[in-house]
């Protein structure tokens, strides 16, 4: 191993700005699912079942779908954002590149907020800009649709920075799957209560401004707090590992 | 290692520069499964030294090294960085600081070349023609964008291994990095690890192997506790 690019040792105050790291970690988290197309499918293919199988197993009414539509689209949805959940982080803790993102001289919550970032792209996005087709499937009327596509577009990132709380507390255990469910689902269960009732009020007509207000604020709560938890909940879990 | 010297007994003498550790650990103790691994661990590391921390298997080295690099928090006592305590400058003592553990830190899916790029993405800025060079010098001209889940073993540890050779931090902390690189790749390795003490860093190492390094210090870990002998 020849040495000729070796730089001179000196202790360094400065390395690049977080703004700079944040965008390598997501460029890498995006590279790599993209060479592993599979595992970008298999949320959505859940997504489009779920939705798929309601009216075969409960029934093809237009009565029933129109009124229980956006709720299925929802639960599907959220369900669909807690099976990707696992991989957020569980790829790199096993090859050990999570260590290497810890030990990144920069604050580790804007790194986790990137690679969150990076998770909603690739899981939440999907699923919201296939919201309108399965809409029309369950017979949504335009307006709902609309508005159902709203609530999954602020909703689907709040699932996936608590979800990152979750993933991160439960990485150390090697069957995280039904531990991770029962911490996050109850966490996730507003999210859901507001996200169907935003749809179901502007279905009565209702004005939904206040609902949609009150899902922004789910998702700036979530934005400012999650990666904080998420933070701090990847050292513990590196501690063990 | 190296003790503050008696002054009473040196008065005549000139007093001998003793350049400041830059890694201190102070009455460490690690409990782990409810056993103690190690307990009144104290040690320095100096500038321009290479340590070798030896012991069986499970006597520690894995999780004193973490421990040091900051990836362990179940521990008890002082570390200091540069004469400050670690906890309260953190992010400084992550850059000048170089760890590289068990597990080589690479993505499968990845080539050479974006994995580096990947891992200093959040150090500092390296031109990706220092990065390709980087990895010709560590044997692996030609496979610049070749997937690493496509290399060997022991090639994969030699994506990881290039850092070395692009590295600017002072202090190396390297946790069996010669595990599946063959004789010429070691001795290679060897030289790096000198080359830094000389250049004025520091180098702790874990590893099975027999290393020759002239002047190396040992760190002993060992069950019921621990010796720190040069």
């Amino acid at each position: 191993m020849n040495a000729e690019v070796r730089p001179t040792v000196q202790l360094a105050s400065s390395s690049v700005s977080a703004l700079a790291a944040m965008k390598g970690v997501f460029a890498r988290d995006m590279k790599v699912a993209f060479r592993q197309r599979q595992d970008l499918l298999n949320p959505l293919l859940f997504f489009i079942m779920v939705v798929t199988l309601f009216p075969l197993g409960v029934s093809p009414e237009v009565s029933f779908l129109s009124q229980a539509g956006a709720g299925i689209l929802w639960v599907a949805a959220l369900l669909s954002v807690l099976l990707s959940l696992d991989h957020l982080f569980r790829h790199d803790f096993d090859d050990g590149t999570l260590e290497q993102l810890v030990l990144q001289p920069q604050p580790l919550f804007l790194l986790v907020l990137a690679k969150t970032m990076a998770h909603w792209m690739l899981t939440g996005l999907p699923l919201v800009i296939l919201a309108p087709v399965l809409g029309v499937m369950v017979h949504l009327d335009g307006n709902s649709i609309a508005v159902l596509c709203l609530t999954l577009l602020i909703g689907t990132p709040v699932l996936s920075l608590i979800g990152a709380i979750g993933a991160a507390l439960t990485l150390g255990l090697r069957s995280a799957g039904v531990l991770l469910s029962l911490l996050i689902i109850p966490l996730y269960i507003p999210v859901l209560i507001f996200g169907t009732g935003t749809v179901a009020a502007a279905a009565e007509g209702a004005a939904v401004g206040a609902y949609l207000a009150l899902m922004g604020a789910f998702l700036m709560l979530a934005l400012t707090l999650a990666p904080f938890a998420a933070a701090a909940a990847l050292k513990i879990s590196m501690s063990n590992g | 290692m190296m003790h503050r010297p008696d002054y009473g007994a040196l008065m005549s003498e000139p007093l001998p520069l003793i350049p400041e550790p830059l890694l201190q650990a102070v009455n460490l103790q690690c409990e782990r499964d409810k056993r103690i691994l190690f307990r009144e661990l104290s040690f320095s590391i100096l500038p321009g030294t290479v340590t070798r921390v030896e012991g069986p298997n499970g006597s520690g080295k894995t999780t004193l090294l973490r421990i040091l690099a900051g990836l362990n928090d179940a521990w008890t006592g002082d570390l200091r960085w540069c004469g400050a305590p670690v906890a309260n400058h953190r992010e400084e003592f992550l850059r000048n600081m170089l760890y590289l553990g068990h597990r080589p830190g690479i993505k499968p899916l990845l080539t050479p070349l974006e994995n580096l790029r990947a891992l200093m993405a959040g150090r500092r800025p390296v031109s990706d023609s220092a990065l390709s060079q980087a990895l010709q010098g560590t044997g692996l001209a030609g496979y610049e964008n070749v997937p690493c889940r496509n290399l060997s073993a022991g090639q994969q540890r030699r994506v990881a291994l290039a850092r070395l050779l692009i590295a600017d931090e002072p202090l190396w902390l390297l946790d069996e990095v010669f595990t599946a690189i063959d004789s010429d790749g070691v001795a290679a390795i060897e030289g790096l690890l000198q080359q830094r003490a000389a250049e004025g860093g520091a180098v702790l190492v874990t590893t099975h192997h027999e290393l020759a390094l002239p002047g190396m210090h040992r760190l002993l870990l060992g069950k019921g506790g621990m010796t720190d002998e040069r």
